[in-house]
């Protein structure tokens, strides 16, 4: 029997704020324990909960992102458990009127290979939901140690329809939401921190089947290719219990990257009833139209709407494109350097080829980089006159640049690097070239052609690069052609 | 908790991760069990006229701006925890359940 996959995804993000969500001590990650709480996070008796206008201020831009619905009213509920993670033995989240009601992503699917953009398509949310975080335990031999420093953060769960089908699906989902995240100013989206979490729901049902099958609910996929692998592993369970006869049982699952597999936690009749209730202590938030367009004028370019404006404005291939648009600092650096220089393309490649690659190697990130959009765009100009070759920038300006901060122009200055243009300079060169090599250029006059590149290279040697190919190329054959 | 004023103690109970002794049960049952008969008395009042509320005050917006101040030193934070560990509450060693 055939069977299709469903998957839903809710994935939780901490929106970035100075403060927590409902109290003013301030949010963090890798403090000291216990440090960042107050008598609200604690849960401490009398102590009231006040709303961080920030936290929903970017919620409600989140909510502009994904396209959803933002509703007039929004308001707070109470979900009631009881574990240590949660000192007030519930956590203030939103039941039925959450910030963002439905929306959509568009997501690209992996491609055919790395060099060929891969299918578009768009997936449908059911809601977004702004709620605290909770504390985060410890566990050891005998006992497990209690931090709240991460209690109170701002926190958007964000869920999918069940519309999703593969691990690709979900993979290519997590990254657009997360390039989407980056690009509003709503959070990293590190997973290692704790920024970005996402739990699955997957069942499977035979292919022609209207209900869903029974859903197992997958934890801890702690990196976006963990979600990936955490999803095969899944599918590949549940096919196989069910193409065995066996019976698969609503549970929880967690993720073990480590073992590469996944293992029960509890099931479903082990689940909380968590009897929500809207908070008293905290009144409905209403979302006026001032606010709305206020918060409307700060929604960014999307990310894959840039890149198409890259294809159509500047012609970039995808390659280019893929390397650049994930990061907004340096699509922001780029579209400096191409208006500078009035080179999309070759900007692109310095940036995309050269400055990341130095960058890599000297483990730096863009914000440390002495190579400005300013340098870029000079040394793009430079190549663009002739004033030198793109072998003179590669391995004696660029290096300087990256490593000094030094302008390209200045480089070439003080390196006497300007590439030699006059003809008058080049014949002498060449034509010691020519009498020294006779066996070459016998073969040039009998016709080879690519034989010439073996002169020319002599001829850039002597010049230490600073020639012209194009017009050494010139000199040589009317040279030869002289001699004829 | 369908019956009028009656609610499953040991359904409550095991949610909340408590014991009650029979005692306990019972005095529980019956105090909850009133409180639950107040609620069937709150619903039986005609509201088809009122808008739905979130709160009892219609007062909107109570936001404070996003400015960070310095929290419990962590002694402090965990002064009152029946059981501590750097600086952190010690429990049980749990698994989430």
């Amino acid at each position: 029997m055939e069977y299709e996959v469903v998957i839903g995804l809710e994935v939780h993000v901490q929106v970035r704020t100075k403060s927590k969500i409902f109290t003013s001590v301030g949010v963090g990650f890798g403090q000291d324990p216990n440090t960042l709480t107050d008598p609200v996070v604690l849960g401490f008796p009398g102590a009231l909960p006040v709303i961080n206008r920030e936290a929903v201020e970017k919620s409600v831009k989140v909510g502009m992102l994904l396209e959803s619905t933002i509703p007039e009213i929004t308001k707070w509920d109470r979900k009631n458990y009881f574990y240590p993670d949660s000192p007030k033995n519930y956590q203030i989240s939103q039941f039925d009127q959450p910030i963002c009601e439905g929306g959509k992503v568009e997501i690209e699917l992996p491609g055919p290979s790395r060099n060929i953009m891969g299918e578009h398509m768009w997936v449908e949310l059911t809601r977004a939901h702004l709620e605290e975080d909770v504390g985060k335990l410890n566990h050891f031999d005998s006992d497990s140690l209690v931090d709240y420093n991460r209690a109170g953060t701002p926190l958007l769960e964000i869920v999918t329809e069940p519309v999703l089908h593969t691990p690709d699906e979900a993979w290519a989902y997590l990254n657009a939401l997360r390039n989407l995240m980056i690009y509003g100013d709503i959070s990293d989206c590190d997973m290692e921190k704790g920024q970005m979490r996402c739990d699955a729901n997957i069942s499977i049902r035979p292919v022609g089947q209207k209900e869903l099958g029974v859903k197992v609910e997958i934890k801890n996929m702690n990196s976006i290719s963990g979600v990936r692998n955490g999803l095969a592993y899944e599918i590949q369970r549940q096919i196989q219990t069910a193409k065995a006869g066996g019976a698969i049982h609503q549970e929880t699952r967690g993720w073990d990257a480590a073992k590469n597999v996944s293992y029960h936690m509890r099931f479903k009749e082990e689940s909380h009833d968590y009897r929500y209730f809207p908070d008293p202590d905290l009144m409905p938030v209403r979302i006026d139209d001032a606010w709305r367009e206020r918060v409307e004028g700060t929604i960014p370019e999307r990310p894959f709407d840039r890149q198409r404006r890259y294809y159509e404005d500047y012609d970039l291939p995808f390659t280019v494109t893929s390397v650049l648009i994930p990061d907004p600092e340096l699509c922001a650096f780029f579209e400096e350097a191409a208006e500078a220089s009035g080179e999309a393309q070759q900007s692109a490649n310095w940036i995309v080829n050269n400055l990341l690659g130095e960058l890599g190697n000297a483990g730096l990130t863009l914000a440390d980089s002495k190579v400005t959009p300013a340098h870029i765009a000079e040394l793009v100009g430079l190549i663009k006159e002739g004033a030198i070759s793109k072998n003179i920038a590669k391995e004696q300006i660029f290096g300087d640049m990256f490593e000094n901060g030094n302008m390209p122009a200045a480089i070439v200055e003080a390196k006497g690097l300007k590439q030699s243009n006059d003809t008058g300079e080049l014949e002498p060169v060449c034509q010691e070239v020519i009498d020294a090599n006779p066996g070459p250029v016998a073969e040039i006059q009998g016709g080879n052609d690519k034989a010439i590149n073996f002169l020319k290279g002599q001829v850039m040697k002597a010049t230490r690069g600073k020639a012209n190919p194009s017009l050494v190329d010139q000199v040589l054959k009317e040279l030869i052609d002289k001699k004829g | 908790m369908s019956d009028k004023g009656s609610i499953d103690i040991d359904y409550v109970a095991n949610l909340a991760r408590i014991e009650l002794t029979d005692e306990e049960r019972e005095r529980f049952s019956s105090q909850l069990g009133g409180i639950l008969e107040y609620f069937d008395q709150l619903n039986q009042v005609d509201v088809s006229g009122v808008e739905p509320m979130a709160h009892a005050f219609q007062v909107e917006n109570v936001l404070r701006d996003d400015a960070a101040v310095e929290g419990f030193d962590p002694e402090t934070a965990v002064k009152h925890a029946a059981a501590k560990r750097n600086n952190m509450v010690q429990v049980p060693k749990v698994v989430e359940g």
